[in-house]
């Protein structure tokens, strides 16, 4: 057991937020848009036709090399007509130890997202969770049905409109538990 | 089909597959979590899993609790080291209202992290040893969780589910009685950890029945989203204490143990090691903590009134404690907007927390970053090809909870 | 690891642990009681349980029957993880809707007599997880002998919970089982 020679050599590789915001915005001209570093993470959003694209050039290109899918999930805004769910994407480039943040943006009445399965293997469940709970459409996964509630739920839990406890108890009271 | 099948002429003999219900209730208490296996007589064709037994939707729960009401939902997660999540929830907390948080904290902090740790690796290691057919070094190692939980119902009062801490530090500082349960407890598991390394390391049955099992190569693991001692035993040494350091892990000198193949002795191998490495990561945060004096050995927390509870003293006597006591009482503090990602050092790998908070009294959106429920997916490319008997031994030595994998 | 261990003699301390036996007319090499009582003493001091661990009460589960707070010391040495030679079913963790129908068919599967505790609060009530996912509590579904509070509950309590499941065992009648006011309650369950 032994420390792999890969863990101390490579932070000496400098990406700056600014670097990647320039080079994001020479490829993608303004579609890419409203960068923002809460926290020191790089966040920007791009239009949901482009989000395979913007992936597969954060994979691909060697000065970028996001190659880790940390997280994807979504976030209802029931207020933001026609931008209602949105699909954050966390990606981290290992070598440089750079995080980015990647917002996709669609309406609830059509939410069609292209898949990310292709790319990182690790987007398939979470992707199925993100359909659960969202209600998102992944175009292109492989198998997208619920997963983590029971199959014959007719709706999606997590949006906003819809109450966290079960409907049907009669025992508890209403006043005492402020509901 | 390797050299052992003899190949029969076609339509000579009738072939089907079986298939078994790895069901959601099997033995030695994994968690509840399916798989459908399709079985040509040993060999694993296909795995399908089913996940979502134990769904008890904190995200959604969350969305209706202030800050500090959520430590209890995130000491469900991963049940077994139940401190982590804690501090990993309390850090989110913290860097979102950008708090500092003094340095002896820190260290105690470690301390109770790293314990943590190991009582969920020797969790997942003896429970390997069970299901490889070995139920003694279970049975002598719970006696060391014992005294684990000891040490945290000494700080939180709790065994299991602990909800120790608070933003911004301990509830209590830690007495003297924890002090001296931690002290022999340094004493007496190095002798332990050895004997148990001594019972399955060199062991030939054992070492036949997991070398070659179940394996990954580094470039599907990182594909997968894997991380934790299973990418680590896959040849990567990605460490979120080592990448982006958090609660003074900096000040602290210790190795990452990697393997090379990915199966089921590497990660056992790497979680024993990583053992080794947290039991030299106590002692030395112990020294530093004993290196605090006479008033700074009273800090146990940092000094935010918002968030934190004053103490009744201050509250009787004090306007403005009483004030900050009813508000955080009654959850009535707003938290600023703002969205935060932080992740920790988990068992099983980099647990994320994603807060979105839009200034209102509860989080907007909460979304944990579970490990387990990711590298889950890899189940079928571990086990495919493999006998059922190995199919058990993956299961068990993935370190697979499933109160983090449904959340 | 030595820690002092106290001998209970019995007299000299006012815990009795082990009850002389069931009342009976005792002679010269022959003892007479009732058959429930005889019945009832064997098949409480070895009760089979099936542990049912779902969540984080699995693991104080799995501390109880570690030899700090030995389980096996009132008979249940050998748990099983088949319901068809298991007596007692404990629930232990939470049980999600998903879940549910798997519980029922355990249960169903297990023959008569049989005991169901719920360990924890998630088992009694459904605990802190008042969500549309967790069914509250798995007295909705099958019927429960002893619920054991705690969250999860200390293994003392788990021990206690096992005593009173005994004390039902040991004190049952034979006729229970065929009885008008069982059958009701199967099937106020809708179980045959």
């Amino acid at each position: 057991m032994c420390i792999s020679p890969l863990a101390k050599a490579n932070f000496q590789v400098k990406m700056t937020n600014d670097s990647i915001k320039q080079q994001l915005i020479e490829k993608f001209g303004d579609q890419v848009q409203n960068f923002q570093e809460p926290y020191g993470m790089l966040t920007f959003e791009a239009p949901k036709e482009l989000n395979l694209k913007v992936l597969q050039f954060l994979y691909d290109e060697e000065s970028m090399g996001f190659r880790f899918l940390t997280d994807l999930q979504a976030v209802h805004y029931p207020d933001n007509k026609g931008r209602e769910l949105a699909v954050v994407y966390h990606l981290h480039n290992l070598v440089a130890n750079v995080r980015i943040r990647f917002k996709v943006y669609t309406d609830i009445q059509t939410p069609d997202v292209f898949s990310a399965t292709a790319l990182f293997s690790a987007a398939n469940w979470m992707e199925r969770e993100t359909y659960d709970f969202y209600g998102v459409n992944f175009v292109g996964h492989p198998n997208l049905k619920r997963i983590l509630n029971v199959d014959e739920l007719d709706y999606f839990p997590m949006r906003k409109e819809f109450p966290l406890e079960e409907q049907t108890r009669v025992d508890k009271d209403d006043d005492m538990f402020g509901r | 089909m390797n050299e052992h099948h003899i190949k029969l002429p076609e339509g000579s003999i009738e072939k089907q597959t079986t298939t078994l219900n790895l069901g959601p209730t099997h033995p030695a208490t994994h968690g509840v979590f399916q798989n459908i296996l399709e079985l040509d007589g040993e060999r694993i064709i296909s795995a399908e899993q089913t996940v979502g037994y134990i769904h008890r939707a904190f995200e959604k729960i969350a969305e209706r609790r202030p800050l500090y009401q959520i430590t209890p939902l995130t000491d469900r997660l991963n049940y077994c080291s139940a401190p982590i999540n804690n501090m990993g929830w309390h850090l989110t907390c913290e860097k979102l209202l950008g708090l500092k948080i003094p340095k002896r904290v820190d260290y105690l902090r470690i301390i109770i992290m790293e314990l943590a740790r190991i009582s969920d690796h020797l969790i997942c290691n003896s429970i390997v040893g069970v299901d490889t057919g070995a139920y003694t070094g279970f049975l002598y190692v719970m006696q060391y969780r014992e005294l684990i939980y000891e040490i945290y119902e000494e700080v939180c009062g709790s065994r299991l589910t602990t909800n120790i801490g608070r933003v911004g530090g301990f509830e209590r500082n830690f007495n003297n009685t924890a002090f001296e349960k931690l002290e022999k407890f340094l004493n007496e598991y190095p002798a332990v950890l050895k004997e148990f390394e001594n019972l399955f390391a060199r062991n030939r049955i054992f070492m036949e029945r997991t070398i070659g099992v179940g394996p990954i190569s580094a470039e599907r693991a990182l594909n997968y989203g894997f991380t934790g001692p299973n990418l680590r035993a896959a040849g990567v040494d990605y460490d979120v204490r080592v990448h982006t350091p958090y609660s003074s892990y900096e000040d602290l000198q210790f190795d990452i143990p990697v393997g090379s193949t990915g199966d089921c002795y590497d990660r056992f191998l790497v979680r024993n090691q990583e053992m080794w490495q947290s039991l030299s990561i106590i002692e030395q945060a112990y020294r530093k903590v004993k290196e605090f004096k006479g008033k700074e050995a009273e800090v146990f927390h940092a000094d935010v009134p918002e968030y934190y509870l004053p103490e009744k003293k201050d509250v009787y006597t004090k306007m403005e404690a009483l004030i900050w006591h009813f508000k955080i009482i009654m959850g009535e503090i707003d938290i600023p907007p703002g969205e935060v990602y932080q992740s920790v050092e988990g068992g099983n790998g980099e647990l994320g927390f994603y807060l979105i908070s839009d200034g209102g009294r509860t989080p907007y959106r909460l979304h944990f970053r579970r490990p387990c429920f990711i590298y889950y997916q890899a189940y079928e490319e571990l086990t495919k090809g493999s006998m059922l008997s190995d199919a058990i031994i993956t299961m068990s030595s993935l370190n697979l909870i499933a109160g983090e994998m449904d959340a | 690891m030595a820690r002092p261990v106290q001998y209970n003699i019995y007299g000299q301390t006012d815990v009795k642990l082990v009850k002389e036996g069931p009342e009976g007319y005792m002679g010269e090499g022959f003892f007479s009681t009732s058959l429930d009582k005889v019945v009832g003493l064997a098949r409480k001091n070895s009760i089979w349980p099936l542990p049912f661990a779902t969540s984080c009460c699995g693991i104080e589960f799995m501390a109880t029957m570690g030899s700090h707070y030995d389980l096996a010391r009132f008979g249940s040495e050998r748990v099983g993880f088949s319901p068809r030679q298991c007596d007692l079913l404990m629930v232990m963790g939470t049980i999600a809707k998903k879940m549910a129908p798997v519980v029922k068919q355990v249960y169903l599967q297990m023959a008569e007599p049989r005991w169901v505790l719920a360990m924890g609060a998630c088992a009694s009530s459904g605990g802190i997880f008042d969500t549309y996912s967790v069914l509250q509590g798995i007295d909705q579904i099958i019927p429960v002998d002893v619920y054991i509070p705690g969250c999860p509950p200390r293994p003392e309590a788990v021990i206690d919970g096992i005593i009173k499941i005994q004390d039902l065992v040991g004190k049952e009648s034979l006729r229970r089982r065929n009885s008008d006011k069982y059958k009701q309650l199967m099937d106020s369950y809708g179980i045959q």
